[in-house]
């Protein structure tokens, strides 16, 4: 079975869950008998965590040109071939050129570089809008040039690409759903990339959730028919034995970490007031706030405001390394997301053998026995699990004990497993709807 | 010819209010006395004043041919005086017929027996207290929380006068022997052990209002047929229920209030089956055999065992906290100290931290919490704040020990005291004799 994958991001050039869920997915399905899966990411950088996977670079492809696959995928041949509806141009001055002619409705210009392909940044900078839609462009010339037999997209900067795809090809399209603008925005959503959404998922002939709350805003909130919503959750990579390095700490004293992003969705702001709860009542204890995002300086007032920024630490973004240094690092970590799809986090720092505490209104919470759960907004709970995992030692320990073993039981093979199940599904369908000449 | 014993378990752990570590050396108000008076109140006018007074007309009606006993912990007295006085009333009513036996215990329906022997004594004498204050009799028998037995607290239980105990008939410690029989404890014979009928117990308790059982309906006739078919030559069937049985597992809709009726009734119109009281059956029948327990039983699970309250390393914690402040008690003053020190035994709270039904989520049908953990958290903060008091006693910790000392010194001293008193006598009388023939 060979899938194209859409996704926006892959480890390393990560800003968030999004393609490290991604990643385990696909080595999960790299690992299922007999299937292949091409990834297909913006923009490639070329030193990506491969393993088995074939990754491809929108920015690699060619939209003034096409391939075409001649018998098997090895002989191709490459066709000049100029789209009725596609208007490539190089620079300002082809573009007015262009312009100038008259054209069929629905045309769309594209700059493109002197080989014929599009730049993409890949981050989530200001031209968001335009790369997703060149995104979607490009989605079409892969769907044409390569033979597979299912479509499987990654959240809504995706979701045109895998409807171009899907236009393309005739094949069918899977829709996964990491997080939705509800979750990201707290309710005030972005019409636009409600009505991206919207079209994603009502195109697809199934959409995945990543935990049965998403699965619920999925049917409530953008109406889409339950029996088309699957949960498929979420699992993560064991460690490696240079990760499970223990790393000697500096201070005598406890450490506790919130990791990711530093914007509403994650609700950085209970944590800091949790914090100084904690530090009126306990003096040897730190805490760390390790991320970057858009409240970042509102926190660093807050926690000034507070008077306890001799006790409470900004790291910024933590990549690769830093990330199980920090979490090895750790005494308790907190999640208190406002809302979490998911939320992989909390189970790395389970593997590394920190207590966690997470948020009821997160996806992980449905599956994680051995973390305390607290509501977001319940900052006293969040404080008092804070200082009780600090101060009364077996229940970090119980926490440890059971959290390796907890966490071992979320493989992605499994989660690929239930996804192949998806599709295995969806390709029966297909035959059985496909008249036999 | 057989006897039937009930005997009804009443028992209410005291719930515990929100208490969160900033709550520390702030103030000591531990209990969520809303939840507690509610929980009360419905369950008197559920269960144990219909349930009393069932009994209490039975008993008169039949001339004393109905006797039934309890095992009420003293807590639980405690919280009926203090938002259910009526029942209260309603037992001393039934203790005055002369027909009703109140069995000791530990007075905080705690886990001192395993934990801390010296506490364990001195909870069963604070129980016994409390029973002859309710009913002015000597409890004889005793019923431990949980029914938690093993030779060593039958030992305990024996030294501190008590003929005789009741506990689980569990499987693994009757083996191929019936539960039917008096047995004896293994170190102290003295002591005759009566075994609870898991069965036929359960099937009241558990299985009564279950339509999927295959027992269902469930009635007298058929309820007495089964304790006849039992053990054909049993002596003596132990039926050991929760109170809350009666009105509150099985409501009142149910039948089970009609069933124990009739069930009464039956039996004493019947040639082969009558009730006796656990001191009677102690004092009628002769043990047939030792039986061995070396770890501790209880009524609960599967197992049968501890590991409900002292399974995982939270229970451990939280109980080598909670007994770590045995030997500072000893030497409190303070009523009030007193009174929580006895509410936070409760087996209860230990309980609510059970993580045993894990991988699902544990749902204890009791538990005020979400989680175990959350219980553990509200219970070490209390325990926190308990303990800052007993520093703030004027005697601290580090001259207990020594205080200890003197009081056994104290104690040798008085006795030699009064063993030279006793010679002195005997040396008088004997200068006396010869004297007076002289």
């Amino acid at each position: 079975m060979n899938v194209l994958m859409f996704g926006w991001e892959f480890p390393p050039h990560i800003s968030g869950g999004l393609g490290t869920a991604c990643y385990g997915l696909t080595k999960g399905l790299s690992e299922v008998d007999r299937m292949q899966v091409t990834f297909v990411v913006p923009r490639a950088w070329g030193d990506e965590l491969r393993s088995d996977i074939q990754l491809l670079g929108a920015n690699q492809v060619p939209v003034n040109r096409r391939w075409v696959e001649i018998g098997d995928s090895e002989t191709r041949m490459e066709v000049v071939e100029v789209l009725s509806d596609l208007a490539p141009y190089r620079s300002p001055e082809q573009f007015w050129e262009l312009k100038s002619r008259s054209y069929a409705r629905g045309t769309r210009f594209v700059e493109v570089n002197e080989e014929g392909k599009i730049e993409f940044s890949g981050s989530y900078g200001p031209s968001l809008y335009r790369e997703i839609r060149n995104y979607a462009i490009v989605a079409r010339f892969i769907a044409r040039a390569r033979s597979f037999d299912i479509i499987h997209a990654h959240d809504w900067l995706t979701f045109p690409a895998g409807i171009e795809a899907m236009k393309a090809s005739g094949k069918p399209l899977v829709v996964h759903v990491h997080s939705t603008e509800f979750d990201r925005t707290g309710g005030n959503v972005n019409p636009m990339v409600y009505a991206i959404e919207r079209e994603g998922m009502e195109t697809a002939d199934k959409v995945i959730a990543v935990s049965n709350l998403t699965r619920q805003t999925v049917i409530e909130k953008y109406g889409i028919d339950p029996t088309r919503v699957v949960t498929v959750y979420n699992a993560v990579e064991p460690l490696s034995d240079e990760e499970k390095r223990q790393i000697k700490k500096g201070i005598h004293e406890k450490i506790v970490t919130f990791m990711g992003r530093i914007t509403y969705q994650k609700g950085p702001e209970y944590f800091i007031e949790a914090a100084a709860l904690v530090l009126r009542k306990m003096k040897n204890v730190r805490f760390v706030m390790a991320g970057s995002g858009d409240m970042m300086d509102d926190m660093i007032q807050q926690a000034a405001r507070l008077g306890i920024t001799s006790k409470f630490h900004f790291t910024g973004f933590l990549r690769g390394d830093d990330v199980y240094r920090m979490l090895h690092l750790s005494d308790v970590f907190v999640m208190p997301s406002v809302s979490e799809p998911f939320g992989i986090v909390p189970l790395e720092a389970m593997q590394a053998n920190v207590p966690v505490i997470i948020s009821r209104q997160s996806g992980v919470a449905e599956i994680l026995n051995f973390a305390i759960k607290v509501d977001f907004w319940d900052t006293f709970a969040l404080a008092d699990a804070i200082y009780a995992l600090l101060n009364y030692p077996a229940l970090a320990r119980l926490f440890v004990k059971h959290g390796i073993e907890e966490t071992s039981n979320l493989k992605w093979k499994n989660s690929a497993n239930e996804v192949t199940g998806i599709y295995k599904k969806l390709l029966e369908r297909e035959t059985l709807n496909t008249p036999h000449l | 010819m057989k006897s039937v014993t009930l005997v009804f378990l009443v028992h209410q752990p005291v719930r515990l209010k929100r208490y969160r570590f900033f709550d520390i050396g702030t103030h000591h108000d531990y209990y969520d006395d809303y939840a507690n008076e509610t929980l009360i109140r419905q369950l008197a006018a559920q269960c144990y004043l219909p349930a009393n007074s069932l009994l209490l007309r039975q008993i008169n009606r039949l001339n004393g041919q109905l006797k039934v006993a309890f095992a009420i912990p003293g807590v639980t007295l405690e919280l009926f005086e203090q938002y259910a006085p009526e029942v209260t009333d309603s037992f001393i009513l039934l203790a005055e017929t002369g027909n009703v036996e109140f069995l000791g215990g530990t007075y905080s329906h705690s886990l001192s027996s395993v934990a801390d022997p010296a506490s364990f004594a001195s909870e069963a004498e604070h129980q016994r207290q409390a029973i002859s204050r309710l009913s002015g009799q000597q409890p004889e028998v005793f019923l431990n929380t949980e029914m938690i037995y093993s030779d060593t607290i039958g030992a305990m239980v024996a030294d501190m006068g008590y003929k005789g105990m009741i506990t689980e008939g569990a499987r693994h410690i009757l083996g191929w022997k019936s539960p039917d029989f008096l047995y004896c404890n293994a170190i102290n014979p003295r002591l005759k052990v009566m075994m609870r009928h898991s069965k036929l117990s359960d099937d009241l308790s558990i299985r009564f209002s279950d339509n999927s059982w295959a027992g269902y309906p469930l009635t007298a006739d058929k309820y007495l047929g089964w304790i006849r078919g039992s053990e054909p030559a049993g002596e003596s069937i132990t039926i050991c229920v929760d109170y809350g049985t009666f009105g509150n597992v099985h409501p009142a809709k149910s039948g089970i209030f009609n069933f124990l009726d009739h069930f009464i009734f039956l039996v004493t119109q019947s040639q082969d089956v009558f009730f006796s009281s656990p001191r009677e059956v102690i004092a009628r029948l002769q043990p047939v055999s030792l039986i061995n327990v070396k770890h501790p039983v209880s009524l609960a699970g599967e197992e049968r065992d501890l590991s409900f309250w002292n399974g995982n390393d939270i229970q451990g914690e939280a109980l080598a906290k909670l007994y770590e402040l045995a030997l500072p008690m000893n030497h409190n003053v303070d009523p009030d100290i007193l009174k929580d020190w006895h509410y936070l035994q409760a087996s209860d709270h230990f309980l609510f931290m059970s993580t045993k039904a894990a991988p699902q989520p544990l749902h204890n049908r009791y538990s005020p919490y979400n989680s175990p953990f959350e219980a553990f958290i509200n219970y070490m903060n209390i325990l926190n704040d308990f303990s800052l008091r007993m520093d703030e006693n004027p005697l601290k910790p580090d001259c207990f020990e020594e205080l200890e000392n003197c009081r056994r010194l104290l104690k040798e001293k008085e006795q030699e005291i009064e063993e030279f008193r006793e010679e002195i006598r005997r040396l008088k009388r004997h200068k006396r004799l010869p004297g007076s023939g002289g």
